[in-house]
């Protein structure tokens, strides 16, 4: 099978994965019990308008109808009309994503170069000392509820030493108002404990995946023989052994790369984050019908285009790789 | 806390402690399970299981009080960590120690059960779609697909709105069938080679039907990942509970669960840190366990290690 002739069986493939979870989505949330009328809007409740409700966003029509409906929309790049914000979905939105992206790219930053750094070092100082203590770090960090570690973060540096804002994106007052230096200084001192939170937990499984990557590596016969001929330790273990390590590392990438933004759903919620994650949570809590099949829209594209991502630039990366699309089978995360 | 029930908690540690060390006798027979106590992480991890297990067995003997009774709504209310009520008392005036131990049944069983359905379902359907291969892999491998694209948050979230009150035995079911996919895809990758050796094609030649063939002699023998992935699977149930609890959907109070209790003490966490300290920290020590113990299963049960002393 030819590269292009792949790649457009994995995007046909990619397009009816992410139409399965939005027509999934679709039709959980429309049986779900609720309708406009659960929302906190105070006019809603109002049981006088509650079918006036129903009969404009089309509620009382049958499901398969609904379900049409909505998909000449979509087709049409509408996403609806939220009832619980009484605005577009694509405003809400384009008004969320923003900072889920500044909160996700960099706590993946951190993620990566604390990871990978620490995997490395690791690897190169394998079953001594510091490799045993950072094995142990890495394991403990690894396995700590991310939402816990937020709180107790929160707790250490905002309230016993307050070095770091409780929460929100920005100075509350001032930043929505002005634009200037300090309000940049102010966003990424707001930014700190979220992206860290999110960053620390993920940079330890990074970091153990990376090290078990290396020393998998680390036993096939090329790197015997880049010993064998002399080239030194230092050598042996970056350019030979991480190269390879590193391919997997990409996979691991595409896998976190859609975790981070939906893992961050309760991080946005404890650090009052106005990202999609609490949108999404919001909008189902108050079966927001529009807003919640965006959202999984949406988580579902990321999915979907991380694995897209990674397998093409495994293919790159790896000239030993080709095979066919239904064979690839994701790493585990060591 | 009692003289009787720091004594009971004495013997589950010391228990524990020998339990692991006379597993670890027997274990010098088999090189497969020397492999896994020459792990120092991994033995420690059993150790701190077994303890917890223990706890969660004999909670009526190790916790000082009733776990949901409000011992003193006004005079010991937020009350902070002493002799009497190790680990504090929390908003509502009930030992924390007592919901701890008590909370151990409580997530330790979601954790069990929800992993034992995931990896169950996951073993059946990657086992058959491996098996069976053609038109049923397809449309099992494709569902695979379309579940790992869900944000599995998500799904519970809209579970959990279908049903409002969730029964106990239901949440352990929507976690396990919303956790199956991962395990799923290992094992039909793992079945893919073994149904092309000589012992199926013999047991098939012999007349064996597809369910004897699967169950006898494929499954047992994906044995090592399917392990694996439920000691790994056990920590990210009692992970996700935690989560949904803290979102007020998990279990519900007053039943005393370590993630809910993480949300009882939120509120309250920079006067009265304790409840949320101690929850969240029983949670980590759990996961890290099932993790350090899924590393040395790795090893013990990889056959690339067979003969090997790294």
């Amino acid at each position: 099978m030819t590269g292009v002739v792949w790649l457009l069986r994995r995007l046909v493939a990619s397009v009816a994965i992410i139409f399965a979870v939005v027509t999934l989505v679709f039709i959980l949330i429309h049986v779900a019990p609720g309708d406009p009328c659960v929302g906190s809007d105070e006019s809603a409740r109002d049981p006088a308008m509650c079918p006036l409700l129903i009969r404009q966003f089309g509620l009382d029509q049958p499901l398969y109808v609904q379900y049409g409906r909505y998909l000449l929309q979509l087709l049409q790049g509408n996403l609806g009309y939220s009832f619980s914000l009484h605005r577009p979905v694509r405003d809400a939105l384009a008004e969320t994503i923003p900072f889920t992206l500044q909160l996700a790219g960099v706590a993946l930053l951190i993620d990566f170069l604390v990871g990978l750094g620490l995997g490395i070092y690791q690897a190169l100082r394998v079953n001594r000392l510091p490799d045993l203590v950072l094995s142990n770090v890495t394991l403990f960090a690894y396995s700590l509820p991310t939402f816990w570690l937020a709180l107790v973060l929160l707790l250490l540096f905002a309230e016993k030493v307050k070095l770091f804002p409780l929460g929100g994106p920005s100075d509350p007052v001032l930043c929505p108002l002005i634009d200037s230096a300090y309000c940049v200084a102010d966003r990424i001192w707001h930014l700190v404990l979220p992206a860290l939170t999110l960053g620390l937990v993920g940079a330890a499984g990074t970091a153990r995946f990376q090290r078990a990557a290396m020393l998998e590596v680390a036993q096939q016969d090329f790197v015997r023989t880049a010993r064998a001929k002399g080239l030194s330790e230092r050598r042996v273990v970056l350019r030979h052994q991480l190269r390879n390590a590193l391919l997997s590392f990409i996979t691991r990438f595409g896998l976190t790369l859609p975790f981070l933004l939906t893992g961050a759903v309760l991080i946005e919620t404890i650090f009052a984050w106005p990202g999609m994650g609490r949108l999404a949570v919001d909008a189902i809590l108050t079966r927001d019908h529009a807003l919640v099949t965006a959202t999984g829209l949406i988580a579902s594209t990321v999915v979907v285009s991380g694995n897209f991502l990674a397998d093409i630039l495994i293919g790159i990366a790896d000239p030993r790789v080709r095979v066919a699309a239904d064979e690839a089978v994701p790493l585990l995360p060591a | 806390m009692t003289l009787a029930t720091w004594f009971a908690l004495l013997v589950a540690i010391i228990l524990a402690a020998e339990t692991v060390r006379a597993l670890r006798q027997r274990a010098l027979g088999s090189e497969r399970w020397r492999r896994f106590f020459r792990h120092p992480t991994a033995a420690w991890g059993l150790v701190i299981l077994v303890f917890l297990i223990m706890v969660a067995v004999a909670a009526p003997l190790i916790a000082p009080f009733d776990p949901d009774r409000q011992l003193d709504i006004i005079g010991l209310k937020n009350h902070p960590p002493s002799w009497t009520f190790p680990l504090g008392t929390d908003v509502l005036s009930r030992d924390v120690w007592s919901r701890i131990v008590y909370g151990a049944r409580v997530s330790l069983g979601i954790g069990g059960l929800g992993a034992l359905v995931a990896v169950s379902v996951g073993s059946l359907v990657g086992a058959v779609a491996g098996y069976y291969r053609r038109w049923v892999d397809a449309v099992l491998m494709r569902t695979v697909d379309v579940g790992l694209a869900l944000p599995r948050i998500f799904i519970l979230l809209m579970a959990v709105a279908l049903w409002d009150r969730l029964p106990f035995g239901v949440l352990v079911l929507v976690i396990g069938l919303t956790s199956w996919f991962g395990t799923g895809r290992l094992v039909r990758a793992e079945v893919l080679s073994l149904r092309e050796r000589d012992y199926v094609l013999a047991a098939r030649a012999l007349g064996a039907g597809a369910g004897g063939v699967i169950f006898r002699h494929v499954l047992p023998n994906a044995a090592a990942p399917i392990i694996v992935s439920a000691a790994l699977g056990v920590g990210n149930v009692l992970l996700l509970e935690a989560s949904l609890s803290y979102l007020g959907i998990g279990v519900r109070p007053p039943t005393p669960s370590w993630g809910n209790m993480i949300a009882d003490g939120a509120p309250n966490i920079y006067t009265a840190p304790w409840t949320t300290l101690a929850a969240g920290l029983a949670i980590s020590l759990v996961v890290m366990s099932l993790n350090a113990v899924a590393d040395g299963l790795r090893d013990a049960l990889d056959p690339r290690e067979e003969g090997s002393t790294t």
